[in-house]
């Protein structure tokens, strides 16, 4: 007889390439059975590319993937969710214009050719009834806030009685207590039910706080696994980084607080589908400082970037930079020096298709010297221009033609921030700046921040993520159904009052 | 007036009798335009489909004498023009709007090539329902003279709408519009399911084709379609991708492009070209009235917001 293998899942050696990048070299993961397992990495390591070539959503140019010791050949993710293994991607896969309810049941491997709601429902919610967190199933995906969608993604993946859940960073759109929430039920789920979990987090607290063991990438490498009980942080993150430096926190300089550069005042603005986003606002941001905006997703902060961005019409009220009324025209940004840095700036501030340098050239393609006589525009120029920032901000892509869209998320974040920082910054506004990003890139983002604002910048930070606004803000304003609800600085912030604020108390 | 009264009656008979008669080729044609653009592809080359499968009714009905036996191939034709727009759209690097301008040149071109003989023979024609037989005004008779393929898109509406909602191949449309990370994740085939769509999409807009050379106008030429093809899609836009707001909005513009001769036959003639542009007019007016800067709109298929691959 043999001896059954400890591992429920192996991945050996597996390799894939994308065109002619390497973005798995070789690298092999063994998940035990009835564990906790955290995979880790630095932003474009090929973390989310392993597991999307377990799921078979990706097809590995080279290596093989076991199940309990039994050699699988997984083509499409249907296929692995027959043998038991679900995914949560790290983007969301819900259909925005559906239910819960029928998203639920478009995940079943077999669907009914015709769909009897009455019956389906009911039984939805006596298996629901087991379920760690509950969901509205009538409700449409995109009435539902980002906690509730990444919850109703895992029920998705749970009802299919997968054996091993794989997670791609599932608590990126939540807040420190949602996570703790929806990891510690699925904890319970490992420990009760003999679920595995292979996550994939940025959040050293996640690990130590749940995960047994962790395996680490670097560069499309394996670099090493071991068990998280008697490894110190520190550690892991010298694995992770090898033998990079890693950036101290820039210190606030003082700085003469004086001139009102940005006034928003009585602002009112539409969302997409037409309803009331932001009602009378008024905010008021002076060179030097940082003011920062708390709020849960989803309550105006979009739109008021939108509008500062020149995205989105303004319904009522004003918006001045250096005391003279905006109108969100080129010329006026350029005069004003306006910077934006969008939240998901691959889909709000980029062209996907374009390059690299394409990309990083879009505030100032059309003047010399990129420009001959603002007409003929001079290429060489262009990727001159963006190879020096790539070296400086530290972009990683193949030349400063690869398209941008094939970035990891990282580093568009970098490549943006990289065309929004470079030259005059008289005003910055700046959404969710380090959404998804390793800790190494969150410290540096968050220099250049600091930076711009030593500089004598006037920075609008919009952010989901308190401890960001704790640490950069010099002011903090709560928004709360599209009204700025409440003010404090970081040194009073309780966080429990704005937290209370935060969920419109 | 007495006369002026019977006069805007008799308009109005036939703004309704026009809505049904003109706008049964739109209903068939929104229909399949709504069901491919669900599953997040655009299909412009639908007025091709018009034609070729009003020549190609024609032509059968003509060679066989069965009328019915012509619906059934102006179908398949539509439906192999469907095919041919699915299969090139999944070439890599191909646009499925510059397909679709292609194969509606292309369709039109092939009809009236291969319909250069059946200009001049008659074909059995389709058949109606007299549902007016009780009124003695010979108007309302002819308004109330209801053709067999309105029945069926009347039918047909409601049983689209169902299929979206209440089966498998319904919800699988919807979500490789909506989203092909979903439908990758769920393991569908999109292409598979593009193609497919596309081809039913196309067989409806034949079928709505064969309506024109079988029905109304009733005989086969080259100036039959007066771009119902195009304005269909206008006509989804409109009705928010939803199967039964289609319908409505086909008798909304049938309605409208039969006030020019409606207007005529009462006497009415000085704006009569003025009134034969009502449903082009119609369609500018709800392009403009309907979009917006800020404002997504509502049921659009996510797919043709954000196309993923
Ligand atoms: N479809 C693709 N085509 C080309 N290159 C790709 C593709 N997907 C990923 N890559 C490249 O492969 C590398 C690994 O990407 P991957 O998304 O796996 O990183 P990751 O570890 O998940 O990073 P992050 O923490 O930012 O999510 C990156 O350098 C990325 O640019
Ligand atoms: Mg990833």
């Amino acid at each position: 007889m043999t001896i059954p293998s400890p591992y429920l899942l192996e991945a050996l050696i597996i390799r894939k390439v994308f065109d002619d990048f390497v973005a798995l070299d070789d690298v092999s993961l063994k998940l035990a059975r009835g564990s906790f397992h955290a995979l880790l990495g630095e932003n474009g390591a090929g973390k989310s590319t392993l597991v999307k070539c377990i799921m078979g959503y990706y097809h590995p140019d080279g290596g093989n993937i076991l199940l309990d010791n039994k050699e699988v050949s997984i083509n499409n993710p249907r296929d692995a969710h027959n043998l038991g293994i679900g995914m949560v991607y790290q983007h969301f896969t819900l259909i925005p214009n559906m239910t819960v309810a029928e998203n639920l049941i478009l995940a079943r491997p077999h669907l009914p050719a015709m769909i009897d709601w009455k019956s389906e429902l009911a039984e939805l919610e006596t298996r629901m009834a087991t379920m760690p967190f509950k969901v509205p199933l009538q409700s449409n995906i995109n009435t539902l806030s980002a906690g509730e969608k990444q919850k109703v993604e895992i029920i998705k993946q749970l009802l299919l009685d997968s054996r091993l859940l794989i997670l791609d960073e599932p608590t990126s759109v939540l807040t420190p207590n949602e996570a703790d929430e929806v990891l510690g039920q699925i904890k319970g789920m490992v420990d009760d039910n003999g679920l595995s979990v292979l996550i994939i987090t940025h959040k050293f607290r996640e690990v130590t706080g749940f995960a047994d063991e962790v395996t680490v990438l670097r560069r499309g490498k394996y670099v090493g696994s071991c068990k998280v009980a008697g490894t110190e942080t520190k550690t892991m993150a010298a694995m992770m980084m090898g033998s990079e430096v890693i950036a101290e926190p820039l210190a606030r300089a003082e700085t003469k607080q004086n001139e009102t550069l940005l006034e928003i005042d009585q602002l009112s603005a539409e969302s997409s589908s037409g309803e009331t986003a932001i009602e009378s606002l008024s905010l008021n941001v002076r060179a030097g400082e940082i003011v920062g905006i708390a709020g849960v997703s989803g309550n105006g902060q979009r739109e008021l970037v939108e509008v500062l961005a020149g995205q989105r019409d303004i319904a009522n009220g004003s918006i001045r930079l250096h005391g003279e009324t905006f109108d969100a025209t080129r010329r006026q940004a350029r005069l004003h020096n306006l910077h934006c840095l969008p939240e998901e700036p691959l889909k709000n501030a980029c062209v996907p298709n374009m390059s690299v340098a394409e990309n990083m050239a879009f505030n100032n393609f059309d003047i010399p010297p990129y420009a001959l006589k603002g007409l003929l525009i001079n290429r060489g120029r262009i990727r001159e221009r963006a190879r020096t920032l790539i070296t400086q901000f530290k972009v990683r892509t193949e030349t400063e033609d690869t398209r941008i869209g094939a970035l990891s998320g990282g580093n568009v974040q970098r490549a943006v921030l990289a065309r929004e920082l470079s030259g005059d910054i008289d005003v910055l506004v700046v959404a969710n700046p380090v959404f998804g990003l390793d800790f190494k890139a969150v410290e540096e983002i968050h220099n250049r921040i600091m930076a711009a604002r030593n500089n004598g910048t006037a920075v609008l930070l919009v952010s989901e993520d308190l401890d960001e606004l704790l640490e950069l803000s010099d002011c903090i304003h709560v928004i709360s159904g599209g009204k700025l609800v409440y003010q404090t600085t970081p040194s009073e912030a309780d966080r429990s009052v704005i937290g209370q604020h935060m969920a419109g108390h | 007036m007495n006369g002026d009264d019977f006069s805007l009656l008799s308009v109005i008979i036939a703004v309704l009798g026009g809505a049904i008669r003109v706008g049964t080729p739109f209903i068939f044609v929104s229909l399949g335009e709504c069901l491919t653009e669900k599953s997040g592809r655009i299909n412009l080359g639908l007025e091709g489909n018009l034609v070729m499968g009003a020549m190609a009714g024609y032509a059968i009905s003509y060679l066989s004498g069965s009328p019915w036996l012509g619906v059934l191939v102006a179908g398949l034709s539509g439906a192999a023009l469907g095919l041919l727009h699915a299969y090139l759209c999944q070439q890599p690097r191909v646009n499925d709007i510059a397909v679709g301008i292609a194969l509606m040149i292309l369709g039109t071109g092939l009809a009236f090539y291969m319909g250069k003989s059946f200009i001049q023979p008659q074909a059995p024609r389709l058949g109606s329902f007299s549902l007016g037989s009780w009124s003695d005004i010979p108007a309302l008779r002819a308004a109330l003279e209801i053709n067999v393929l309105f029945i069926v898109g009347i039918i047909l509406t409601p049983a689209m709408a169902w299929f979206f909602k209440y089966s498998r191949w319904g919800l699988i449309v919807r979500t490789v519009g909506e989203s092909t990370d979903a439908a990758l994740a769920s393991g569908f085939n999109i292409n598979a399911v593009r193609m497919l769509s596309t081809m039913a999409g196309g067989f409806l807009a034949g079928v709505g084709g064969s309506f024109l050379s079988l029905y109304y106008p009733g005989s086969w030429n080259e100036g039959l379609s007066s771009g119902q093809g195009l304005m269909a899609v206008a006509l989804v836009i409109f009705a928010r991708w939803n199967p039964v707001n289609c319908f409505y909005a086909s008798l909304l513009f049938g309605g409208a492009a039969a006030l020019g001769p409606a207007l005529q036959s009462v006497g009415v003639t000085s704006g009569y070209y003025l009134f034969n542009a009502a449903p082009y007019v119609l369609t500018l007016a709800i392009m403009v009235s309907t979009s917006s800067n800020n404002r997504v709109l509502t049921g659009i298929p996510g797919d043709l917001v954000n196309p993923g691959r």
